[in-house]
């Protein structure tokens, strides 16, 4: 038995902080990329977590649309990645800066 | 179940602490794999298997392999993890780092102002999951199919290498000279191309 | 008879529809045909109408006609309805007559302009609208003919319109009337709200119950009225467009400004007499400011050079005696003097305008002179129309108008020693213009010679003008000398009989002493004028002063200039970098000025921004933990 759900939404909340201090470290859009997919991926599993205490599919059913959601984001922002670096020949974030006032 | 529940937890957080210290794009790609298996083990001890497998089949199989290839195709390298080397100082990770503690410090009281109750594992089988995901939530359903849809062609779009220029402001990067000047010509993109893929 | 009716102010619009689409292609002749012609008829018209009305007086004392409805709002509905009743009829018969007149001397005057059928057309659209002002049941019907004619005399002041300043004289005309239609609007608008109805009869049978005598209300719309009115006659202090108006054609100045026009004031007042006596202080306004202009006109009059700006001022003069006899409640008397002064005024400016066409375009009555012998006909209809101007005695027009306000200023009921006064101050000063008039004009040496003699055409309306002159005033004798009042018995099945004061004075007194003022004056004229070519005592410095402020008619344009204009263009002076729109330059520039603040935040650092959400983030949190 696991003591609590909360237990569960404590690892989830540790994963999305640690994807969220990825986010904002890095300068590789690469890497800021896995770092959201790592924030997506504790948010899923706190869905799930609160489905197994309800005991009711709903979490899991979320849980579907969350990966649904990663799969097209991150296919999108990897063909992002490819046409920044083709353009701008590089990949730190902190350059391409072309949409500031 | 709990002992599974603790271990894979450490073995998720581990990883993923890896994964976002590693400067060699690769061996972040391989961290965060195990992270999502360990993830899965945890669904696994929650008692959602049917996400266990999604979440090995999606997240650690599919979305890392498109990671992967699109290192190989920018051809990250050594050259990278160098530069990330220079990038991350440990002075950087300092102000991210104490903001973000502060949100988990925060989350965590919050979740702690809550009364405790030991949770109850039962599994939820795909059967009941299936007949709610087709049942009450298939607006949803079709909705995240348009998403899907709308993912492939944008990624289709975008990801062809486009000769179309830049707008004119943005070419000559100041914006301010009125003559459109391209950032190069499209000849030497395909130079640059054919060289990306010689090396 | 009534179908009639409508005919009457249809057969100017019919013109003036027809002339304004075709008459760039129709011929002259053609355009002479149809402009005239549609006023004679109307003029034939309103004789027959006249005579079936004094043979057998229709039910009520008017002609009624319902043409159709024009709008209707609310419990405010608005008919096109015409109504002739006595007062109505003097009014249409002088406006078509002496308009037909008009219309057929403008015919050869107008020859050789090149814009004859925009002449025309102006001039018959004035018909109509003046005849929809007087025939109208409602008083929005007449506010429509009111803005007409004040549309029309605009467009004719400005007829020759390549001159500029026969263009701001125009727009000083509509301009300063409109200070006036601004007002009887307003007036109307009050009616309306008391009285919940603007027809006329039914105001004129609603009144004397709804308002108290001299109660604030009733007070206010009388006053409103009159202010419409002054602004329409040209009377104290809405009387400097006048004399600049005279910039039109002749026939224009005839009939718009001298005959028809400039009484729409008149009509009014003795249209709405029930209101104006439910209110004596207007009343006493009324009386006040007539006898202010007449005089006051009547002096501008005596320093003028201009002949047409002598007769303006001798216009303006005249319709003060109209509204002092309104006033002092002699609405008969008033009307009649309108009825004379229509055709002995018509007729000099007629006159004034061959001798102008005669000697080159002269204006100036210094540079003409010696005229008796050159025009004899010209001369012959002028005398008849200055003799009835300065009210000579028994063989005038005028005489008869006149002295019967003369006598009512002083006997009837609000009548007063004062008004009388001036009144025979006026009188003297208008027998003493008249000659001065005269004797330069026609007498002494030749100093402009004769180019061209009129045309048959205009001689005609002169003539026919100066037998009215002399004879129209034999309709209504004064009471004490023949017992013949024809005029006043028509009149007066619409406006009420004067009230006389008791225990008067002999009448006859009082037409001596006016005989005697009027003789004075035409002999201190012959002293003055008569053979004295030189005139040496009008240079007398001493007496300069004086000219030059009768000259400027008492400065009123300079008064207005300093009072009005003057603070007007100051602040637009003040205002020529818009006070007001620095407030909002003030808060566009704040708003700019806060984006370039804000605009630093927007620097394309993708981590700046999450690290933003993520502070928005904590902000929330931290708020849902300490609360």
């Amino acid at each position: 038995m696991i003591n609590s759900a909360h237990m569960v939404l404590i690892v989830a909340s540790v994963l999305f902080a640690l994807g969220l201090v990825g986010v904002l470290t890095r300068k590789n859009v690469v890497f800021m990329l896995i770092s959201v997919e790592i924030m997506l991926n504790a948010s899923g599993l706190a869905f799930v977590a609160a489905g197994a205490k309800w005991q009711q599919p709903d979490g899991q059913v979320m849980f579907l649309f969350i990966l649904a959601m990663a799969a097209a984001e991150v296919s999108v922002g990897l063909a992002l990645v490819l046409q920044i670096y083709h353009q701008h020949k590089t990949l730190d974030v902190d350059r391409l800066k072309e949409l500031r006032d | 179940m709990s002992t599974l529940f603790y271990l894979s937890s450490t073995i998720a957080i581990a990883s993923t602490i890896l994964v976002i210290t590693r400067y060699h794009p690769v061996h972040a790609l391989l961290y965060l794999a195990v992270s999502f298996l360990a993830v899965g083990m945890i669904f696994l001890s929650l008692g959602a298997p049917f996400v266990a497998a999604l979440e090995i089949i999606v997240y650690a199989g599919a979305i890392i392999v498109l990671f992967i290839f699109v290192v190989m195709m920018l051809n990250l390298g050594k050259d990278t993890a160098q530069q990330e080397k220079e990038w991350l100082k440990p002075k950087v990770w300092l102000v991210p780092s104490a903001l973000v503690l502060v949100l988990l410090v925060e989350m965590i009281i919050l979740l702690f102002t809550d009364s405790d109750q030991p949770l109850k594992v039962s599994v939820v089988d795909p059967r009941r999951l299936a007949l709610s995901l087709y049942g009450e939530y298939i607006i949803a359903v079709e909705l995240t199919g348009f998403l899907l849809m709308a993912g492939i062609v944008g990624a289709a779009h975008i990801g062809k290498h486009m000769h179309t220029p830049l707008h004119r402001f943005l070419q000559n990067g100041e914006g301010k000279k009125e003559k459109p000047k391209p950032l190069r010509p499209v000849e030497s993109l395909k130079n640059e191309q054919t060289v990306l893929h010689d090396q | 008879m009534p179908p009639l009716l409508a005919f009457i102010p249809l057969l100017p619009l019919i013109g003036f529809v027809v002339l304004s689409f075709f008459g760039r292609q129709m011929p002259k002749r053609a355009v002479a045909i149809l402009g005239a012609g549609t006023i004679c008829i109307a003029a034939i018209l309103t004789i027959i109408l006249g005579l079936s009305f004094l043979q057998t007086p229709p039910a009520g004392g008017a002609y009624d006609q319902l043409l159709w409805s024009w709008f209707s709002i609310g419990n405010l509905s608005v008919d096109i309805g015409l109504r002739a009743d006595a007062l109505t009829l003097v009014f249409i018969f002088i406006i078509t007559f002496v308009g037909a007149l008009i219309h057929i001397y403008s015919a050869f005057f107008m020859w050789h302009d090149d814009d004859y059928a925009r002449f025309f057309a102006s001039m018959n659209l004035f018909v109509c609208s003046m005849l929809l002002l007087v025939m109208a049941d409602n008083l929005v019907l007449m506010y429509l003919g009111w803005e007409g004619v004040g549309l029309c005399s605009y467009l004719l002041i400005g007829f020759w319109y390549e001159v500029p300043s026969n263009c701001r004289a125009a727009i000083k005309a509509f301009l300063i009337t409109r200070i006036g239609d601004t007002a009887l609007l307003i007036g109307l608008f009050l009616l309306f709200k008391e009285l919940g109805t603007l027809n006329i009869s039914a105001i004129l049978h609603l009144a004397p119950d709804h308002f108290t005598t001299g109660g604030s209300n009733i007070v206010l719309i009388t006053i409103l009225l009159l202010v419409g009115g002054m602004g329409k006659s040209a009377q104290l202090p809405l009387q400097t467009w006048l004399p600049d108006a005279m910039a039109g054609p002749s026939p224009v100045s005839a009939l718009i400004h001298a005959a028809t026009m400039v009484t729409a004031g008149v009509y009014l007042i003795a249209r709405m007499h029930v209101l104006f006596q439910l209110s004596p202080v207007t009343m006493m306004i009324v009386a006040i400011i007539g006898a202010l202009t007449l005089f006051v006109a009547g002096c501008s009059a005596l320093a003028q050079t201009d002949i047409k700006r002598i007769l303006a001022y001798s216009t303006i003069s005249q319709i003060g005696y109209m509204f002092l006899a309104l006033g002092v409640g002699a609405w008969s008397a008033a009307i009649f003097h309108f009825f004379t002064h229509a055709f002995f005024k018509a007729l000099l400016f007629l006159a004034a305008g061959v001798i102008i066409e005669a000697l080159h375009h002269e204006h100036n009555i210094f540079m003409m002179g010696g005229l008796r012998k050159r025009m004899p006909v010209v001369f012959v209809t002028f005398l008849a129309g200055a003799v009835a101007l300065s009210a000579l005695p028994l063989v005038s027009a005028g005489f008869f108008s006149k002295d019967a306000i003369l006598w009512y200023s002083w006997s009837a009921a609000n009548g007063n020693p004062l008004l009388w006064v001036m009144a025979m101050a006026g009188a003297f000063i208008t027998a003493l213009y008249t000659t001065r008039l005269m004797l330069v004009v026609f007498w002494g040496d030749v100093r402009t010679p004769v180019h061209e003699h009129p045309a048959q055409g205009m001689v005609i309306p002169l003539i026919v003008l100066a037998f009215l002159s002399i004879t129209a005033g034999f309709i209504e004798w004064p009471h004490n000398m023949v017992h013949l009042s024809l005029f006043s018995d028509l009149v007066q099945k619409v406006l009420p009989e004067t009230v006389l004061k008791p225990d008067l004075p002999s009448e006859w007194l009082f037409q001596l002493m006016a005989v005697f003022v009027t003789l004075a004056g035409i002999y201190l004229g012959y002293l003055l004028y008569y053979g004295k070519p030189g005139i040496r005592w009008q240079r007398s410095p001493g007496l300069s002063g004086m000219r030059d402020l009768l000259f400027s008619g008492f400065k009123f344009d300079q008064l207005y200039n300093f009072l009005f204009v003057k603070p007007f263009v100051f602040i637009t002076r003040i205002n020529k970098s818009d006070v007001i729109d620095r407030l909002y330059n003030g808060i566009a520039q704040a708003a700019l000025k806060l984006n370039s603040w804000f605009a630093i935040s927007q620097n394309g650092s993708l981590r700046l921004y999450i690290v933003g959400v993520l502070a928005g983030i904590l902000f929330i949190i931290t708020l849902q933990i300490l609360l």
